[in-house]
Parts: structure tokens; sequence; C-alpha cells
């Protein structure tokens, strides 16, 4: 272990929780966890939410946030273990030998000061080096991590520059005072794919040419797959499996890695499209008020039982169409069309039996169930309100409809509140199949949720519309997503649909620019993948 | 609820805000004298005969200070009702509806708000003939304006979550969502609101019958006898301090426990702790 | 980049000089308008009608009130604020000496409460939810609830009779020096203090708490930097704003409690004329003085958002 950088071993972290109505008491997050990192490698901390992986994170800096302490273990640092050194000696170590990037470089920049003052801060704080030499090795990073105009970069302030950009100005903010090692915390996560590969390779490339060791913590294992040389899979705050980066995914031994690893493989076989679409968008421009087109000239059509995915980066306008087929934002111009007739453009103007025929499942299932309201009130609504079904009826169609989202009658007098984030999305989708509509629009419904659990939404949905025969619209960024769930796809960017057909057309080539650059920016779970992404770009466009 | 749970200020709180409730409906049987018989000297210290001793013009201060409390919290209460349910209506009403209605509702409320409560108090009682009636409007009516701010934003907020457009698209009229979505999930941050609103009355009741322009003597009220008594503390008679240490009790203990119920809103909002 | 900011600025000083119009058209309202005939329920009710008629003369009720509000107004856009129907002195003049006693009085408790204010809220801050915090909070929400004139009369009843350190009347005129004035005001400018400073305190340490949870505060701690660096270079210009905005809601909280603050002290200022003249019903005396209340306390939430978009770096440095 000598020459190792950190070494953390039989790691225990606690917490003080204050639920309402109860006495503050501890729980323990972190039990049992260790590891070494030699100088110069990268260790990937991936697991869902409440794996526990920042917190280890944060703890090879000796940090808890809010009420959480490290309680039992040792962490070496260069030898010395940072428990016994006070605060001073954390003072000193932070900074220096370790920094951190955190995942919302956009909150963790001080609005009130000019970025270059905050990249070199620590730099001089710990005498490193001098202002001037500070500021100089801040431009070279910046050019490093591809920052526009590096010489000037420093002089804007947080608000004036993108978010891709500011996560690059944290990755240099860490860089500046030469430290052991990085702490980085889903430093990728926030951006849009197509500016995430752009970001990932500017890490990979500053960690092998500095030479720095780093911690590298995500959610999804094909972006540590990309970065890592050894990877650590936590769960519920202890470690599942630990190995190197090509064993973990290629020859995974536990279970739990071995889902992580096959997370969204679902084989779903499209479907012929029939003669007479069931919904059909024609030339549909919106607005909100202003001059600015949300929507241009959008034309898709959606067949009866089947998916239609649309997908696109933020601001493409994707959401924006759902709320034209809604009803929500009437369209400037353009006809929908609904089982041959003209659906209304507005919702007041729409019969109940229109409403009842276009259900929608939103993205943050939270939010979208009255947190007043008992599992029974929430799906029952729909039945009373367009069936008119009451009492007893009502009560026996709520407790088929969780059978069918597999939960089963016992939740009926559960609150929001008492289910898990997939039990919530379940919910939702009872409360929108128990109207019996032939359109589900599924606004991001997996984006909020864990992959494992966004799996089973994604399957349990494949499965009610072999049963129900609903058609999707299902609105999504994330390409993974589409492939598995889709019989025809609409790209959209900026407002227009830049790709639209069967899916397989879709997917396979000659692609028109944009859909190219989105497809060859989602990670996959291959080591070595994005040199090759990469590689592929720097071609395509020298042949430009 | 588990009672074990509610915290020791809360209790103390409930406990003196319950106490005081039971004197202000019980005044007549509980008071020893009439409220505006003289029974003694003018500002007789506290003996056997008279717990706290006699006012300015001789009468029984504790029997004052009880029918006070009737008063005080009478009235201070019905302005509470008055503001709180013309206030939240027109919030309510302004957040679902918006529009014109709401522009015109709320610039008119941020106008009535750049004056200072106290002062259009003053204003608009220096014209209005001086009774209950006038004071419970004046008092219900400005201080809906803040009744109105909160329900409006409290509405507002919950208008714009998925749940209730959810409820849109379902075709749901304007009743049912006001009071089957919004309302269930607004009501604990204004219950919370209206124990803050009632002491702001008594406080507001108390200036103004201590500037002498609320209730009139000889009706007793806890501001006024702090006017009646006030000429005697410089002779060192500390009788109209009674007064004025009851109005800071009932504020202090009825402030507890909107505190408490405000603290188990804002962790309510965590959710039960599910996952 | 100056032109954004002078322009907000203006925008803002516009809006409040459109407010205080819009005040004074509520003011001239609430005392003519409403229900009643405001010159019988200044004389009351026993008064014959001969008198009544004549007061209405006398007040220009006959005209329509529209014609009387902007004679109101054009008088005061010039400097005349009419004469006093209870002793016919000019309001101008009146209120011109006693606004500055007021000021006076405002302006010792705020030099006092304002640094005591944030000095407490940051001791609050620093040892947040320990002994100190929790005193100062328990402190704070009894005195939110206490009246003016429980604190007032008791430091008069302690510090006056009891002791003797200070007059329990104050009294001012115009020869008087600093420091005696200083003296004569010093019971009621305590009282305002203690009457302002929880709440202001509160508010403080709200507003500090606010900016120390920031993950920009997290960032400076994972630097390194000191407890004092992180509070002097990362909390501070991020804190001015709120905490400016806090110090000027209380003022104008302030600006209201001398009202009944004057009145325990028998202090000549401009809260004890307004309460004296709405007791005599003297109609254009309250309204002088319901306008010069509104526009102090309008001026002052000016300042606070000027203030706020002076020291918004997003406003400072547009894209």
């Amino acid at each position: 272990m000598a020459n190792s950088l950190l070494d953390i071993r039989d790691l225990r972290i606690e917490a003080t929780v204050y639920p309402p109505g109860e006495p503050p008491h501890d729980i323990v997050i972190v039990e049992g966890v260790s590891l070494t990192l030699e100088k110069g490698k990268v260790l990937g901390l991936i697991g869902e939410s409440g794996a526990g992986k920042s917190t280890i994170g944060l703890s090879a800096m000796g940090y808890g946030r809010g009420g959480v302490r490290i309680t039992g273990g040792e962490i070496f640092l260069n030898g010395r273990d940072i428990r016994k050194g006070g605060v001073a000696g954390l003072r000193k170590l932070r900074g220096r030998e370790v920094c951190y990037v955190a995942q919302s470089a956009a909150a963790a920049f001080n609005p009130a000061h000019r970025l270059i003052d905050q990249v070199v801060e620590a730099a001089i704080e710990h005498g490193t080096a001098n202002r001037a030499e500070a500021r100089k090795r801040a431009v070279a990073l910046f050019a490093k991590l591809g920052l526009p105009d590096p010489a000037n970069f420093g002089n804007r302030y947080p608000h004036q520059v993108s978010g891709g950009q500011l996560q690059r100005a944290m990755t240099a903010m860490a860089l500046c005072s030469k430290p052991d090692l990085i702490v980085f915390d889903e430093p990728t996560t926030a951006l849009d794919v197509t500016t995430q590969i752009d970001v990932l390779a500017a890490i990979k490339e500053a960690i092998r040419d500095t030479g720095v060791a780093a911690l590298y913590i995500t959610h999804d294992l094909a972006v540590v797959a990309q970065v890592s040389d050894h990877i650590m899979v936590l769960r519920h705050g202890r470690q599942v499996e630990y190995g190197s980066a090509d064993q973990i995914i290629n020859a995974p031994r536990q279970d739990y890695t071995r889902a992580l690893v096959s997370v969204r493989s679902i084989a779903h076989e499209e479907k012929a499209p029939s003669s007479t679409p069931l919904l059909s968008v024609r030339g549909v421009t919106a607005s909100y008020g202003g001059a600015l087109q949300v929507l241009k000239n959008v034309s898709v059509d959606i067949h009866k039982g089947q998916t239609l995915a649309v997908v696109g980066e933020s601001g493409s306008g994707k959401s924006t169409l759902a709320r034209v087929i809604t009803g929500l934002l009437p369209p400037s111009e353009g006809t929908i069309t609904f089982d041959g007739r003209p659906l209304p453009r507005r919702l007041a103007e729409r019969s109940k039996d229109d409403l009842r025929q276009l259900q929608m499942i939103y993205q943050m299932a939270d939010v979208a169930m009255n947190p007043r309201q008992t599992v029974r009130t929430i799906i029952g609504r729909p039945l009373e309100f367009y069936f008119g079904l009451r009492g007893e009826g009502r009560d026996r169609r709520i407790a088929e409809l969780l059978d069918e989202i597999e939960m089963g009658k016992g939740f009926i007098d559960r609150y929001p509140a008492e289910l898990s984030g997939g039990q919530k999305q379940r919910v939702c989708i009872a409360r929108a199949l128990a109207a019996k509509p032939k359109l589900i629009i599924c606004d991001e419904v997996t984006s909020a949720l864990d992959p494992l659990v966004a799996d089973g939404i994604l399957k349990l949905l494949l499965n009610l519309q072999a049963i129900e025969g609903a058609a999707y619209l299902f609105i999504t960024h994330d390409l993974a997503t589409v492939r598995a769930i889709a019989d025809s796809i609409a790209v959209m960017y900026r407002g227009e649909v830049v790709r639209y057909g069967p899916k397989s057309q879709v997917l396979s080539p000659p692609f028109d620019a944009y859909t190219d650059l989105l497809l060859s920016s989602v990670p996959e779970m291959e080591i070595g993948w994005l040199e090759k992404a990469i590689a592929g770009r720097r071609m395509a466009s020298a042949g430009n | 609820m588990n009672l074990a749970r509610v915290p020791i200020s809360a209790w103390v709180g409930i406990l003196f805000t319950g106490a005081f409730a039971i004197v202000a409906l019980f005044a007549p049987l509980i008071a020893p004298y009439p409220m505006t018989l003289i029974v003694g000297d003018l500002w007789e210290p506290m003996s056997a005969e008279h717990l706290l001793g006699t006012d300015n013009l001789g009468r029984d201060l504790l029997s004052r200070m009880i029918y006070g409390a009737r008063t005080t919290i009478f009235i201070a209460a019905l302005a509470t009702a008055l503001s709180f349910s013309m206030g939240s209506i027109l919030g309510f009403t302004a957040a679902v509806v918006g529009g014109w209605l709401d522009q015109g509702l709320s610039r008119f409320v941020d106008m009535l708000m750049a004056i200072p409560t106290l002062i259009f108090g003053l204003v608009v009682l220096s014209v209005l003939p001086t009774n209950l009636l006038t004071l419970i409007l004046v008092m219900g009516i400005l201080d809906s304006t803040r009744v109105y701010r909160l329900a409006r934003a409290v509405a507002v907020d919950i208008n714009v979550m998925d749940f209730v457009e959810a409820a849109k698209l379902r075709g749901e009229g304007r009743g049912w969502i006001i009071f089957r979505e919004i309302l269930p999930n607004a009501l604990t941050p204004l219950v919370a609101e209206l124990g803050l609103r009632f002491i702001f009355q008594v406080l507001f009741l108390s200036a103004l019958s201590f500037l002498g322009l609320g209730v009139q003597p000889p009706e007793a009220d806890w501001g006024g006898m702090v006017k009646e008594n006030k000429e005697g503390i410089v002779f060192g008679i500390p009788a109209a301090l009674i007064p004025a240490a009851a109005i800071a009790a009932l504020a202090i203990s009825v402030n507890l426990v909107a505190d408490w119920v405000l603290n188990r809103t804002t962790s309510l909002k965590g959710g039960r702790g599910g996952e | 980049m100056g032109g954004a900011i002078a322009r907000l600025i203006a925008q803002r000083i516009a809006l409040g000089v459109l407010l205080l119009f819009a005040v004074s058209v509520l003011i001239f309202a609430g005392t003519q308008i409403l229900p009643g005939d405001v010159a019988q329920s200044i004389l009351g009710q026993s008064a014959t009608p001969e008198a009544v008629a004549n007061l209405r003369e006398e007040l220009g009720l006959n005209r329509p009130a529209v014609v009387r509000y902007f004679d109101w107004l054009g008088g005061i856009l010039t400097g005349d604020l009419g004469r006093s129907l209870s002793n016919n002195r000019d309001i101008a003049t009146a209120i011109g000496q006693r606004l500055g006693n007021t000021l006076f009085l405002a302006g010792v408790a705020a030099a006092v409460s304002v640094p005591l204010a944030i000095i407490l809220g940051l001791i609050a801050v620093r040892y947040r939810n320990r002994w100190p915090d929790k005193m100062i909070s328990a402190v704070t929400l009894a005195s939110i609830s206490l009246p003016e004139f429980f604190i007032g009369y008791l430091l008069i009843y302690l510090i006056a009779v009891q002791l003797g350190w200070f007059p329990s009347v104050s009294t001012v005129y115009d020869s008087m020096g600093f420091w005696e004035r200083l003296s004569a005001v010093a019971l009621p400018a305590a009282t305002l203090t203690l009457v302002v400073l929880a709440h202001m305190m509160r508010m403080t340490r709200a507003a500090i708490l606010n900016v120390m949870q920031s993950a920009y505060i997290e960032t400076a701690e994972l630097k390194g930097l000191s407890q004092f660096d992180i509070i002097r270079r990362h909390a501070f210009p991020n804190a001015v704003a709120p905490i400016v905005n806090v110090v000027m809601l209380n003022l104008a909280y302030l600006v209201v409690g001398v009202v009944v603050v004057e009145v325990i002290f028998v202090y000549p200022g401009m809260g004890q004329y307004l309460v004296d003249h709405v007791s005599k019903r003297d109609v254009p005396v309250v309204q002088a003085c319901g306008l010069v209340f509104a526009a102090v306390y309008i001026s002052l939430n000016i300042v606070a958002d000027v203030v706020a978009i002076v020291s918004n770096p997003r406003l400072r440095h547009p894209k």
C-alpha cells in the first residue's frame, strides 16, 4: 500500500435525519467500504440514488454535507490519515492535494466573481503559485479543455457562459492547483447528450495529460466505463462489486452488476404502420406568445396500438408538441386529426370523450399526483368522471388496474408520499389506463428514475400496450429508451422534425448531420467507445 | 397525531391560548366586580379584595382585565375571520381565473400595501364614525391584503403543478380544481398564517385603542386600559403595565402555537418517508 | 452595460412615483368618498344643519371630488399642504418641524439597531442550532409579540421612574444641543430599537443562512479556504442585497412604529401630530401626514430595490 495515493479502509458514515413528527435519529448511510487508488488512476463509483457514492467521494476530502459524519474507518491520503489532522489539517489538504468538481457547476460557481478569480483562488490560497503563474496555468487549462478564447474566457462571469463550458471551467479550477486527486461528482449528468461527450472527452484527456488521479462518481455505467481503470458498484451504502473496468463491464460477477450492465437491452420488434393513422399532426406551428416559433411546421402520425418516439435535446420543442396535442397550447397553424375527425385546437372546445381518449403521463410522478389524495381517489376519479363508476364497482376496477401495474390492491389507501419513485409512476400509468384511452402521451416518464426502475416501467408500458392496445407518444431525450420502445421515431431539433420514419429506417444510415451527432453521442456499454466516437467525429469533420 | 410528540413550547402556547379563550367566553361569570363600577380609590395597590388593585377611576382592575379580554379577543377574532375569508377567497379566485381579474386585484392590493396599515387605518378612522362595526371592517379589510397575497401565492404555486394540469386535461370544472385539488394543499400554510394574522389584529387593535381611536370608554379593552392608566406610570404605579403584559402574553402564546403548526407544515413537505 | 442598469433604476423610481400618485388618490378617497358626510362626522351628530353647511362650504365639499383632488394635488406639488381646520396654521410649516424630530428619533434608533441586528444575526448563523442561536430565536419570538407600549412603559417604569436615569417625557426644543437631544430621545429610541431588532435579526439570519447554504459556499470550503475568507469573499458579496432589503423593510416598519412610541413619550414628532389631528378629525392634516408617511415608506422600498439591482451580477454584467 506504500505507493497508493488514496486508501480507504472500512469506511462508516452516519447522518442525523429529522423525520416529521419523530425525534431525530442517526442512520448509517455507508458501511464497510474499502478502496485504494494508485497515483494517476481513475476509480469509478457507480450506483443508483441513495447508494452513498457522493458521500464516499466527499469523504476523501474529509467533508460531509448537512448532518453527515464519518464515524468509522481510516482514510489515508498520501500516507496520512486525514481524520487525524483536525480542521486545520483538512483545510491544508482541500484545494491542494484533493479538489472537487460538482454536478451543477452553475450553482457551484459564485455568481459575484469572475471565473478566473475563482479558478486560481485555491492555488493562490495554498501558495502553490503566485497570481501571475496561476493565471497563466488557468489560461493553459482553458485551452486544453477546449474553451473558446482561452485568454479572455476567465474574464466572464458564471452566468455569461453555457452549462457545458462551466463544467469545463470547474474542471480547470480543480486542475489549477495541481492536486494529486480530483473527485468528479456526476460532472456530465446535467448536460445534454451531445454536450456530454465533449466534456467527457475533455475531462479524460486532462486526466491523462496531467497524471492526476480521480474518483469518478456517476449513475451511468456506460459513462464510467469510458474513463475508469477500476469500478466500484455500490448499493444502499455498501459495496456490491469492485474490480477492473474491463471485468465489471465484460464479466460482472454479481446479479446486481449484471442487471446494471444489461439495462435497456429490451428487444422490441417494430410493428408495421396501418393504413390510417390514429393521430395525425399536419403542418403544426406554435409559439408561446412571442415571435419565436417553438414548433415549425411539424407533421407526424401515430398508428393504433403503436409507439411514436419523439426524441430531442432540451429546447427542441418536443414537450411543446405534447402541449399542442393535448390542447393546452393551441397551434397558430396546422391541424390535428384524431381517429378520422379533426380535433378542436383548444382544450375548452374538446368533448369529454375527446379528453378521455387522450391521456398523459408526466416526468415527475411526485407532482403529477395530488399529495392529499389516496391512490383510491387518484385512480378512481377518472373511472367516476368518465364512466360514472361508484362504490364497489369502482373499487373492483381500481383493484384490477393495480394488478395490471403489478402493485396489487394493498396500495389502495396509500398516499403518494408513501410510495417509492417507481410505484408513483406506476400509479400514474394506472390513472391514464383508467380512462381506457386510445392514445397516451408519455413525457420523459423514465428520466427521473434510476436505470433499473426505469427499465421496469418501460417493460410494463410495453406489456400494457400489448394488452390494452393503446398507442403511445413517447417523448424522451434518451436514445436507449427510444430503441427499447419505439415503432417509429421523430427526431426534433430547434422546433423542427429533422428525421422521421419507422425505427429501423431512422436508426440506419445514411444519417443527416444532427441525427448522426445525436446517435454517436450516446455512451455505449463498451470500453474504448469514447475514443472511437471522438475519432469518428474528427474524421467526419475532416471529410467536410 | 401523537400527543407525546407535541413539543413543550406548543403545549404552553395551547394551554395559555385556551385559558385566554375561556376567560373571554365566561367573563361575566368569572369577573368579581362589574366592569364599570367604581369600587374604591384610584390606583389602589394590589390587595386580597382587589387582586390587581384599582384603576385610574377606582374600578377593579382584575374585572376590567377580564372584560377587556373579551372585547379584545372578540374584535380581533372577528377582524381575523373577515380578513381571512375575504383575502383567501379573492386570492384563490385571482390565481385560478387569472387574466385581468388577477391583474386588477393584485395591483390594487399592491397599492393598499404601499401605505403602512396603521397609517391608513388612522387616515380612514379620522372620518369614519367610531363604533365596533367600523373598527372591525377597517381592521379586517386592511389586513385582508396580506392574506390575499399569501393565498394567491400559494394557489399560483399549486395551480402550475402537474396534478392540476392533469385534472384540467381530464376536463374537471373550476369547482373541483379549487376545492378538491388546490384547497387541501393550501390549507396547512393558511392555517399557520391564521395565528399570525390574529396576533397582528390584537396588536393593531391595542395600538388603535391606545391612541384613543379604537374601542371607546367606558368599554374595557386592553389597549384602552393602557391609555387610561398610563399617567400612573410616572408616579411609580404599574397599573398600565398589566394590560400591556396581557397583550404580550396572549400574542406570545398564540405565536407558540402558530410556530408549531408552521414547523409541522414545512416538515410535511418532505413527504412521509416513503421509498 | 451601465445603460441597462440605469434604465432599470429609472424604471423603478418612475414606478415609485406612480405608486405615490396612486396612494395620494387612495388617501384622498379614503377621507372624502367614504360613506357618511365628512362635515357631519367632523362636527358630530349634535351639530346644527347650518354649522354643517358652513363647514361643507369651507371644505369646498360642494365641488366635485375630482376637482378637489386636483386642487389638493396641485397644492402639494407647489409645497402648499393647506391649513389646519382646528387651529388654522399652515400644515407644511408644522410638518417640516416635526418631520425633522421624527427623522432624528428614527435615525438614532436605526443607528443602534441596524449594526446590532446584523451582528446578532451573524452570531446566530455562526452558532447555528447551538445555544446562542436558540436563545436568540426564543427571544425574538417573544419580542415580535410585544406591543410597543409594553416595552415603552416598562422602560419608563424601570429606567425613568425607578432609576431616574433618563426623563420619562422626551421634550425637545430648538435651542437644544445634539447631546441634550440625544439624551432626551434615549428611551424612545431604545424602545424602537427593541421593537425592530428582533424582526430585523431574524430576517438577517435567514438571509445569511440562505447564502451560506448555496453550493458555491461548499465549493469555497472544499478549496480549503478559512472560515473568515469564505464569509468575506464568497458569502458577503451575495448577502449584501438581501441584508439591505431586510434593513430597508425594517426601517419602513420603524417609521410606522414611531407613531405609537411618540405618543408614549409625548415626543413632538409626526406621529404625535397625526394622532392628535385624527382625534380632532382635522382632515387636511391627516391627509398630509398620511401622504408623508407613505412617501417615506415607498422611498425606503425603492432604495431596497435599487440596491438589489445594482448588486446583481447578472444585471451588472449582462451576457
